[in-house]
């Protein structure tokens, strides 16, 4: 693997002219052992989050006027850490989980527990167990909100027989198509109805003192339920035992060994290394630290320029290669790095936690590489070179890029007649479009 | 045709196209009165019995009464659609298409898939094949076209910032998203895409792309869409509305794809609805505007990948279904009534004992389109719908 590559591949581009590692194989695998040095200190959590939305609920307060600051706090710490963060690949690991299990501001006023459910139920679990990971995201308030669980009622149960109410199947039929086992695992309609009926009951305290997970007994479906022919009890423990089984289920292995592989190493994941992720998870009860680092160990893997860089990738990389950030940004002030950074994604179509669906952002070139994306990337870097106005663009790509830096860009830039347009050819290079 | 600005920028940025592209810049050989063709997704399946709702049906109330809105005629009612079926009252202006006889619904439609999955069911309403493509069936149409090489961008244009599936494919197909704030100027756009022009990705985005926008800006001349009422449009009418006047350009492109989100109502649909009905109902308004005389010519097809549950579910919403609505718009358009077999909502009439069955397969709707308004022979619709064959429905235009 190339030094670069490390940087490139398997993190977000390097930082200005940081150091190269020496042995990118084992740089990344000691990322995967540290823990997580991201530190988000001043930030509340979900329970304050839940607690500014329920004020702003009861004293109809119009324009989000609490839940905005805290927002603009979490944008601000959150985006700081991507664009300075040490460890590249645990980082990029922590988004990537953020969107196998999205959570969209477009639905169920996630907006106050957004971040916090990034730090509270993805990033604690990066190098955990798969099924702990999907424990934390199916009780955390966010999950439960946006995919409607909060509403879902056992038409059988106390609540159900007084109030004429049901299910509602959401958060069971993503949970099973998106998060674990996926299509192929052949499951009907029963098993999805029963899934939901399992999960009854899982829902969000908003009067608690402080807001977050409630179990309602008076809202489950009573009597045991049948999914994909495992019987699960009645009760709180049903749902958990469910989430186990189907967080540690083949299907699931395989499923989320090929989002790993596509991920890092190919829009089309070879078979071979597919079955070798999901083989290491398979092996290790679904470790995914133990996965992650196979993922470094394949052969095919830091091969520079195979994957096409996301809206994300991309700003996040060219205000990286810039060494843009620093100081922490102040949150709300337009000219902090991760305000640019937070506009530079919704320009180029991915806006930070709003992905239209749940099943999160593409990370294939196929959905980026439209006529518009590209002038979009144009556009903004030209935008962006405002910002560095005293950057050397030479210099810049060739940290940046490395070895993977063309002569014909090299050319370009030293024709160029301003530093912006140097830079601004530079981020709309071929190669600048890959990772 | 006088030279434009951009015309002359194409001109002399043609060199590295040459020999890479046989797309000519002159006038298309083809007249201004081509057929057009709109295609509007609606992602995240539209609860058909809420917009076109058969509150003639006896069985209705039954599975969902609190969904309902008041029958025609009573305040904050449903606007009539001929004694049987009603309309949203959100949809304003599509109940005056239907009563100008330009608007039709067709009622239990549903893709040939069976799927209660988003994500399944767009790929394969998007690709219009029994198998998964990486190609969708309107690109297939554009190459099916006669006209296709004379056009500035190919006769394909997607409205957003990503070309959808359905669109995608090997005929060249533009994509137009509204720009903001300061760019580089047309020099520095030339010395990009001539770094990019070797590149398989990004050469023919940037080539196209950069040809789409000088067409698009001379088009729009960067005025801003306006709306009758002076509110601000919504994103959709935004780009309705360049759409519209991207299309009656007669240089311009002769298909274009727009999607709109928002229906996947699980929860507390009924005050859901209104907000992402009226945003359909004012772009596919300001599309109607915008394409002035040539609305005369233009067909638009409206369509979602599935429907919901016939009976509401526990939260005030309905879950995925299976049939659902669609709706053709325009000036050919035989409208002014509702199409469809409808299926009953007696419990033994429902699909699987859930969904409003299914009795028109939207494929057989889009291929009785793409016949009678842009002439696609039998070969022709075969390669646009390459799975099981479908008999096109008739006298969906007027004759």
């Amino acid at each position: 693997m190339q030094r670069s590559a490390a940087l490139t591949g398997f993190g977000w581009g390097r930082r200005g002219n940081a150091p190269l590692p020496d042995d990118p194989r084992g740089w990344l695998r000691a990322q995967l052992a540290a823990p997580d040095a991201a530190i988000f200190s001043g930030l509340g959590d979900s329970a304050d989050g839940l607690v500014a939305l329920r004020r702003q609920r009861r004293d109809r307060m119009p324009g989000d006027p609490l839940v905005k600051p805290l927002f603009a706090a979490e944008v601000a710490a959150q985006l700081d850490a991507l664009l300075l963060t040490e460890q590249p690949f645990r980082e990029r690991l922590a988004w990537f989980w953020c969107n196998h299990f999205t959570v969209s501001m477009r639905q169920g006023g996630t907006r106050a527990v957004a971040g916090p459910y990034m730090r509270e139920a993805i990033r604690p679990n990066v190098t955990a167990r798969f099924s702990d990971l999907l424990l934390a995201v199916m009780r955390h308030p966010a999950m439960l909100l946006y995919l409607d669980n909060i509403s879902s009622i056992g038409p059988n149960s106390r609540a159900g027989l007084r109030r004429h109410r049901g299910l509602n199947e959401n958060l069971a039929r993503e949970c099973l198509e998106l998060h674990t086992v996926s299509p192929l695992a052949g499951y009907s309609q029963a098993d999805v109805t029963s899934f939901a009926a399992i999960l009854t009951g899982w829902g969000v305290d908003m009067k608690a003192d402080r807001p977050g997970f409630v179990f309602r007994p008076a809202a489950h479906e009573p009597g045991e339920k049948t999914l994909m022919g495992r019987v699960f009890p009645e009760g709180e423990e049903g749902g958990v035992q469910a989430l186990r089984f189907l967080g540690t289920h083949p299907a699931t292995y395989r499923h989320i060994a090929t989002r790993m592989v596509g991920q890092f190493v190919s829009d089309t994941p070879p078979p071979r290394d597919v079955a070798h992720v999901a083989g290491v998870l398979h092996d290790t009860q679904g470790d995914l630290g133990a996965a992650a680092a196979a993922l470094v160990d394949l052969p095919d893997a830091g091969r520079p320029g195979v994957k096409f860089r996301t809206p994300m990738d991309f700003a996040t990389a060219a205000m990286r290669a810039l060494g843009l950030g620093g100081a922490p940004s102040a949150p709300g002030d337009p000219h902090a790095p991760a305000h640019i950074l937070f506009g530079g994604f919704a320009s180029l179509g991915q806006p930070l936690w709003t992905a239209p669906l749940p099943n999160g952002w593409s990370d294939r070139a196929a959905d980026w590489s439209a006529p518009a994306d590209l002038l979009a990337r144009a556009d903004w870097s030209y935008r962006l070179a405002a910002f560095a106005p005293d950057a050397d663009p030479l210099d810049i790509a060739h940290a940046a890029l490395g070895p993977a830096l063309r002569p014909a860009t090299i050319e370009a830039i030293r024709h160029a007649g301003a530093r912006r347009d140097g830079l601004t050819l530079l981020f709309s290079s071929p190669e600048f479009q890959r990772r | 045709m006088p030279i434009r600005r951009r015309s002359a920028f194409l001109g002399l940025t043609a060199s590295w196209m040459l020999g890479r592209s046989s797309l000519a810049l002159a006038a298309p050989a083809a007249g201004a009165d081509d057929p057009r063709l709109v295609v509007v997704i609606l992602r995240g399946a539209l609860d058909g019995m809420a917009v076109v709702t058969p509150y003639g049906d006896a069985d209705l109330a039954s599975w969902r009464r609190d969904l309902l809105l008041p029958e025609p005629g009573q305040a904050g009612g449903m606007r009539d659609l001929g004694g049987f079926y009603g309309l949203h009252p959100a949809l304003a202006g599509l109940h005056d298409l239907y009563a100008a006889g330009q608007m039709t619904p067709i009622h239990a439609v549903a893709g040939h898939y069976r799927s209660r999955s988003h994500f399944d069911a767009q790929d394969y309403l998007e690709s219009g094949a029994d198998e998964r493509l990486d190609t969708g069936w309107l690109n297939r149409v554009v190459s099916s076209l006669p006209w296709v090489a004379s056009r500035v961008d190919g006769n394909g244009l997607a409205m957003g910032l990503t070309v959808p599936l359905l669109l995608r494919g090997p005929a060249r197909v533009g994509s137009f998203a509204p720009v903001a704030g300061q760019h580089p100027d047309d020099d520095l756009y030339a010395r990009i895409a001539a770094l990019n022009a070797a590149d398989p990705v990004t050469g023919a985005a940037f080539r196209n792309g950069l040809k789409a926008r000088g067409f698009s800006d001379d088009v729009l001349g960067g005025g801003a869409p306006r709306a009758p009422d002076g509110r601000r449009p919504g994103a959709f009418a935004v780009l309705a509305d360049a759409a519209g006047r991207i299309l009656a350009d007669p240089h311009g492109p002769r298909v274009a794809a727009l999607e709109a989100g928002g229906w996947d109502t699980h929860a507390a649909q009924k005050g859901r609805l209104n907000a992402p009905l009226a945003q359909l109902d004012a772009g596919l308004a300001a599309l109607r505007r915008a394409l002035g005389p040539a609305w005369g010519r233009t067909v638009v097809l409206v369509m979602t990948e599935f429907g919901r549950t016939v009976r509401m579910n526990g939260t005030g919403g309905t879950d995925h279904g299976t049939g659902t609505v669609a709706f053709l718009l325009g000036g050919p358009v035989a409208g002014g009534r509702v199409r469809g077999t409808w299926p009953g909502l007696r419990p033994d009439q429902l699909f699987e004992n859930r969904d409003l069955a299914p009795t028109t397969d939207l494929r057989a709707v889009a291929s009785g389109v793409l016949r009678d308004h842009l002439g696609l022979n039998r070969a022709a619709l075969k390669r646009v719908f390459p799975g099981s064959p479908v008999t096109p429905e008739n006298g969906l235009l007027q004759a």
